[in-house]
């Protein structure tokens, strides 16, 4: 009976799931059942999730297709590892953390800006060419250390710091697209000429939606840069800004929850499978191919997970096993 | 006092010259109606006066509280914020958002939080959001939609995208409404109580309104006034009477043969 009082409570609705989320993984981690190699996977994941979530925002939400996601993390990482090199302790790891997503933001509204006023997929090119350009500067500048990159980074990342950043920017991502300005995001996917006839700035919100976007990969490549200890330009080529892009459209475009669950699932597959690099392709590939044969809207379609959901759901097979009974009732 | 006022405006695609030369004001508080055969390029009129289109020559000038606006070459949502709303022939909602939404996103530009307020969700996030609600449902209210709240804009029957599309317009809070053959694809039913809704809306909201359409049932009942395009050119402007006995647009709908027979 209290369990259930506790349930109804609206926050506990909104936060009691990824509550009960942090206790559990936390337990697991002081009782030694999620050992460092696992919890690799978890970070991995866990930056994945903050990669898609953003670009979703960009590509899914706001309808501007992005192919350079993984220049905006090369930044953050890159900004981050140079402060928390310099800078010793958390104070280190929270300027490095603010350094890098701001870095990121930058560059995005220099790209953005120009790119987004015009009609057509200029971002698209734009951002390609503009990841290559800065992993072709990362490699040869001194400060990052070329092609070797940088090493013996400092590490700060521990479950708890992990989960604040992850659940707190797809909370404020949430927020945001249920905010008017969100919306007015959403109305630019939804169609251009109405958007910006019923009195939406299309080039202002694109732009905002873009730096968003940007400021959180740099954040994603910070947490990596203060996780793992080496960052190389080559980690973030061509192949990562596919790799996020592949868990937006395999979650949907247009779902946060399929962002999440896409980056969960496909983490966990690239774990198993670890062993067999090739294979681990082979599969990834076998799965986008039946998911845009069966589901080409991706797993979630545009439609958020939600208990209510699963509630539905349930009165649906309870409806088909009382079906009978209430017919004789009748 | 006029409130529109519409000088040598031209619009070329290549060599078609969709608007050509057109001169025409609206008074405030007037409800005008704007016909023509087919191709006549009244929806590419609308366009330019709405910023979607730039046009070729000419000038389009809003007139608000004695001071005069030029609003050709602005952009569509600048246009809109200065009180231009307008309801689109080929309908576009934003489909795959609900009724509320739709109508919701309209009111953005008069929207008092800022990006702080939408990430973290403020106390004036809260106050903004209750009152973008209410003044969204009244608006559905009108148009007979609330109950139709929560469905996607997508799934609503065509005339009700339609009544969609005229709240959603009427959510900028504009002082001017063109509406686009609001009337197109609905029954004889639907267009009288369309028809009634449109006058009770320029009472009620105190906009002007020009409006295209092709039923003329429906425009000879409400227009005080009517301009006739034809070829992209202005042929004729005069209350409704006056309009029906005209004889170049009786030309322009039926043929010269027949006008000379
Ligand atoms: N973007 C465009 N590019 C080229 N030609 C165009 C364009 N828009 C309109 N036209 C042409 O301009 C002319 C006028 O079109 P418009 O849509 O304004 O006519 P209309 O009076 O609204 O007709 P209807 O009653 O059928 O809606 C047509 O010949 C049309 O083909
Ligand atoms: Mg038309």
């Amino acid at each position: 009976m209290k369990v259930k009082n506790l349930m109804e409570k609206p926050a506990f609705r909104k936060f009691g799931g990824i509550i009960v989320l942090y206790a559990v993984v936390q337990l697991l981690i002081s009782v030694g059942i999620l050992n460092d190699y696992y919890f690799a996977t978890i970070v991995t994941i866990g930056i994945n999730v903050i990669l898609a979530v953003s670009l979703n925002l960009i590509t899914g939400f706001t309808g501007q297709f992005s192919l350079g996601h993984a220049g905006f993390m090369s930044i953050g990482a890159y900004f981050c590892a140079i402060v928390t090199l310099r800078v010793p302790g958390i104070p280190g790891f929270l300027l490095g953390m603010l350094a890098g997503g701001a870095a990121a933001a930058v560059v995005g509204l220099l790209v953005g800006l120009p790119t987004l006023r015009l009609k057509g997929d200029y971002l698209a090119i734009a951002t390609l060419g503009m990841a290559e350009i800065i992993r072709i500067v990362f490699q040869n500048i001194e400060i990052t250390n070329g092609a070797a990159g940088l090493s013996n980074l400092p590490k700060f990342v521990n479950w708890s710091w992990l989960f604040l950043f992850v659940a707190g920017i797809t909370v404020l991502i949430v927020n945001f697209l249920h905010s008017s300005i969100g919306r007015a995001c959403i109305s630019i996917r939804e169609d251009e000429i109405a958007a910006e006839s019923m009195g939406i700035n299309i080039t202002r919100y694109k732009v905002t939606s873009f730096i968003i976007g940007a400021f959180c990969a740099g954040i994603a490549g910070a947490l990596y840069a203060t996780y793992f200890p080496i960052i190389k330009p080559d980690t973030f080529g061509f192949a990562k800004s596919v790799d996020i892009l592949v868990i937006v459209v395999f979650g949907g475009l247009g779902s946060i929850t399929g962002s999440i669950v896409g980056a969960v699932v496909l983490g966990l597959i690239s774990m198993l499978l670890a062993s067999w690099t090739d294979l681990r392709m082979v599969i990834y590939a076998i799965l986008l191919i039946v998911i845009m044969i069966f589901r080409p809207q991706g797993l979630m379609g545009s439609r958020e997970f939600s208990l209510a959901m699963l509630k539905r759901a349930g009165e649906q097979l309870n409806g088909l096993f009382h079906k009978k009974s209430k017919k004789e009732e009748n | 006092m006029s409130i529109l006022k519409v000088e040598k405006l031209t619009k070329s695609f290549g060599g078609l010259t969709a608007v050509s030369n057109v001169n025409m004001y609206l008074d405030q508080g007037e409800l005008v109606g704007l016909i023509g055969p087919n191709g006549a390029g009244k929806t590419t009129l609308f366009n330019l006066l709405t910023g979607v289109y730039k046009p070729t020559a000419g000038t389009v000038t809003l007139q608000r509280g004695g001071s005069d606006q030029v609003i050709s070459g602005l952009k569509p949502s600048t246009i809109c914020e200065m009180g231009l709303a307008r309801t689109f022939q080929n309908i576009r909602l934003f489909k795959d958002l609900t009724v509320l939404d739709n109508v919701r996103i309209a009111m953005h530009k008069d929207v008092r939080y800022g990006l702080l307020s939408s990430f973290l969700h403020l106390p004036s996030f809260v106050r903004e959001e209750k009152r973008l609600k209410e003044k969204s449902l009244e608006l559905l209210r009108v148009m007979g939609l609330e109950d139709k709240k929560d469905e996607l804009a997508k799934n609503l029957p065509y005339g009700e995208q339609r009544h969609l599309e005229i709240a959603r317009a009427l959510a900028t809070n504009p002082v001017l409404l063109l509406l686009d053959e609001p009337a197109a694809g609905m029954n004889p039913a639907e267009t009288a109580r369309l028809t009634e809704l449109i006058g009770w809306i320029r009472e009620n909201y105190k906009v002007t309104i020009l409006l295209i359409e092709h039923d003329m049932s429906l425009v000879m009942k409400v227009c005080e006034r009517i301009f006739v395009l034809d070829y992209g050119m202005i042929i004729a402007n005069g209350t409704p009477a006056e309009i029906q006995s005209d004889k170049r647009v009786i030309e322009a709908y039926l043929g010269e043969d027949v006008a000379n027979a």
